[in-house]
């Protein structure tokens, strides 16, 4: 698959990797199709034009790393990684079911492109923070991205991880939040609030960006940008709506980790075929 | 000079030289060296040979003995501040940019705050992350049951994909490192602090998984390891002067076990005790104990701490629960009488 720089291009890419996502969801009968849509715009700018990466050469030492801290939305990684072609597009079918590779939850032992085994939150960050150390010992260019979901900045590991990467002044590391707003069962403001997570990342030394997590060109500018700040990560604060955009899903918690009816699967790739985006 | 021969079954048994040195001077008047010493010389060796090997800490640069590291490798030891989780973390993110990581720590705080990082990062991500627990077991002694690692071994060892290594003397701690370095993959390795004498000869080699027959015996056996192996030698001691001849094995790796040297002196002898630094419920004599009820059952004591313990130094502690040299030799004598 090439890289693409083109902003509609993009926005067709992930159109699709939304169905297949969407599809792939409801034959397994399990699944995250909330925040999987609401991250799949930047999964895919990240894939298709931001990192330097190679689907032929995965070990490659100097490639960028992508690393999802939300591992519930393996679903949409693996749709990313088949369309990249980091892994087979038949192994699509086999996703959650058993012995599958396609685990729920990422294994960089089994799926080639997965660089850590998340699932429980709060681990990526830190693991983030090291591998951004290993490029700046080695003097690399290499750069580190961590994607996590805002409900996921509870955990109080990802603050012990971002004073560390502000303090070894890691300005090749971005964390990109997921900013939907919701939780498993309701708002993140409801839950335990993050703002003002703008002056809160600010506060912990981080280059603070704020984008609109579902336009391809502006994910383009941010995320190509880094180091936004020299010397300083950068936190990009995605704003998205879980569910995007299919309109009974979108911004709505019930759809966290709701499998779809075969009604409302052909109901919501007939909204992506109509052109919602 | 020490025999070092291959026993059938693997045991690398170091009679009769051990014996012969022992019967002229008791294990427990030579001289006492705190293991994190070797650690630390080991580490700076390894950091010299190979440019891959960094440290992590968690502000623990002085407890671990790191700060002549920090001199040599001012870039390689990363210290996160104190922030288990992260540090183990970063350790991992370390590992995916090719670095060996050498995380020292605490043993309490390095496996209790960071168990699910231990699991899911390093373990089940099979990270090659070098995991040392310092200072473990009742080392803290007066600090009291916060900073005892009782359980550390008995966590980890329900984690799969994870070796766990316990050394009893500065010569086993470096051999241990020198092997968990140049081995792929996840190694937790306790680092002791209390002193202990020297058990092994200079030119032991550690083989993961193996056990070491320190002392031949038929009447009981004695399994032990870290800090507690030497007390067994001499508990040995006082049993052969009532006539009883116990076997004593060192199991520096509690996991995975030398399972085969442990059927063998249940087959062999009239019982087993084990005896160590850690938790009575799942660690070396837990271990030792689901072998021993899967393959030949026999009778077993098992010594370590069943509690949270009161205060009291790390010696008095093990003392006050059975492994003084005599407390360990009336264990086996009441087992097989």
């Amino acid at each position: 698959m090439q890289k693409t720089s083109d902003a509609a291009e993009l926005a067709a890419i992930a159109k699709r990797m939304r169905g297949t996502a969407i599809q792939m969801i409801t034959e397994a009968g399990s699944g995250h199709p909330g925040g999987s849509l609401s991250a799949a715009d930047i999964v895919v700018t990240l894939f298709f034009d931001v990192m330097r990466h190679d689907p032929e050469n995965p070990h490659w030492p100097d490639r960028d790393r992508f690393i999802l801290s939300k591992g519930h939305i393996a679903g949409a990684l693996y749709v990313t990684l088949a369309a990249y072609g980091f892994i087979p597009v038949e192994d699509l079918a086999t996703f959650l079911k058993p012995l599958s590779k396609l685990n729920g939850h990422p294994n960089r032992n089994y799926v080639r492109g997965v660089e850590a085994n998340t699932g429980p939150l709060g681990h990526g960050l830190p693991i983030a923070v090291g591998h951004a150390l290993s490029a700046k010992l080695d003097v690399s260019q290499r750069r580190t991205y961590v994607l996590v979901g805002d409900g996921e900045l509870q955990e109080g590991s990802n603050w012990e991880a971002m004073m560390a990467g502000s303090q070894y002044e890691l300005d090749r590391l971005t964390v990109i939040v997921d900013r939907n707003r919701l939780q498993q069962g309701a708002t993140v403001r409801e839950t335990n609030d993050l703002e003002p997570l703008d002056q809160k990342a600010a506060a912990f030394g981080f280059a603070v960006v704020e984008v609109n997590g579902h336009d391809h060109g502006e994910l383009l500018d941010v995320l190509s940008a880094v180091p936004y700040r020299p010397g300083k990560p950068t936190f990009v604060i995605a704003h998205t709506h879980k569910g995007h955009p299919i309109s009974f899903m979108s911004n709505n918690t019930a759809w966290h980790h709701k499998v779809p009816t075969a009604e409302q699967l052909e109901l919501a790739l007939d909204e992506l075929k109509a052109g919602a985006a | 000079m020490t025999d070092i021969r291959v026993k059938q079954g693997g045991t690398t048994p170091l009679e009769p030289s051990a014996a012969s040195r022992s019967a002229r001077q008791s294990i427990a008047d030579r001289p006492r060296y705190d293991c994190r010493n070797a650690y630390v010389e080991t580490l700076a060796e390894l950091a010299h040979e190979n440019h891959r090997i960094v440290g992590v800490v968690n502000d623990s640069v002085g407890s671990s003995k790191l700060d002549a590291f920090k001199r040599a490798f001012p870039d390689r030891l990363i210290n996160v501040g104190i922030a288990e989780q992260d540090m183990v973390g970063v350790a991992t993110g370390l590992a995916n940019g090719g670095r060996i990581a050498f995380v020292s720590a605490a043993s309490c705080f390095l496996t209790a705050r960071a168990l699910e990082q231990i699991k899911a990062d390093v373990a089940y991500s099979n990270r090659n992350v070098k995991l040392c627990g310092m200072s473990p077991g009742m080392a803290y002694g007066e600090l009291g049951p916060t900073h005892h690692s009782i359980e550390d071994i008995a966590w980890l060892r329900a984690i799969d994909n994870m070796t766990i290594v316990v050394p009893a003397d500065p010569i086993e701690t470096a051999a241990a490192m020198r092997w968990a370095a140049a081995v792929e993959g996840p190694v937790f390795i306790r680092v002791s602090r209390m002193s202990v004498p020297e058990v092994y000869p200079e030119d032991y080699a550690f083989v993961p998984g193996r056990a070491v027959t320190l002392r031949d015996g038929d009447d009981v056996t004695l399994i032990s390891n870290g800090t507690v192996l030497w007390r067994t030698l001499v508990a040995a001691e006082q049993l052969a002067d009532d006539g009883i001849s116990a076997r004593v094995i060192s199991m520096p790796t509690v996991k995975p076990l030398d399972t085969e040297a442990v059927v063998r002196a249940a087959r062999e002898t009239r019982g087993i005790v084990t005896a160590e630094e850690a938790t009575v419920g799942g660690a070396l004599g837990g271990a030792v104990a689901e072998t021993v009820v899967q393959n030949h059952p026999t009778k077993m004591r098992i010594l370590g701490v069943p509690e949270f313990a009161p205060t009291g130094s790390a010696g008095f502690l093990l003392d006050r629960y059975g492994m003084s040299p005599e407390g360990i030799a009336a264990a086996a004598r009441k087992l097989i009488t």
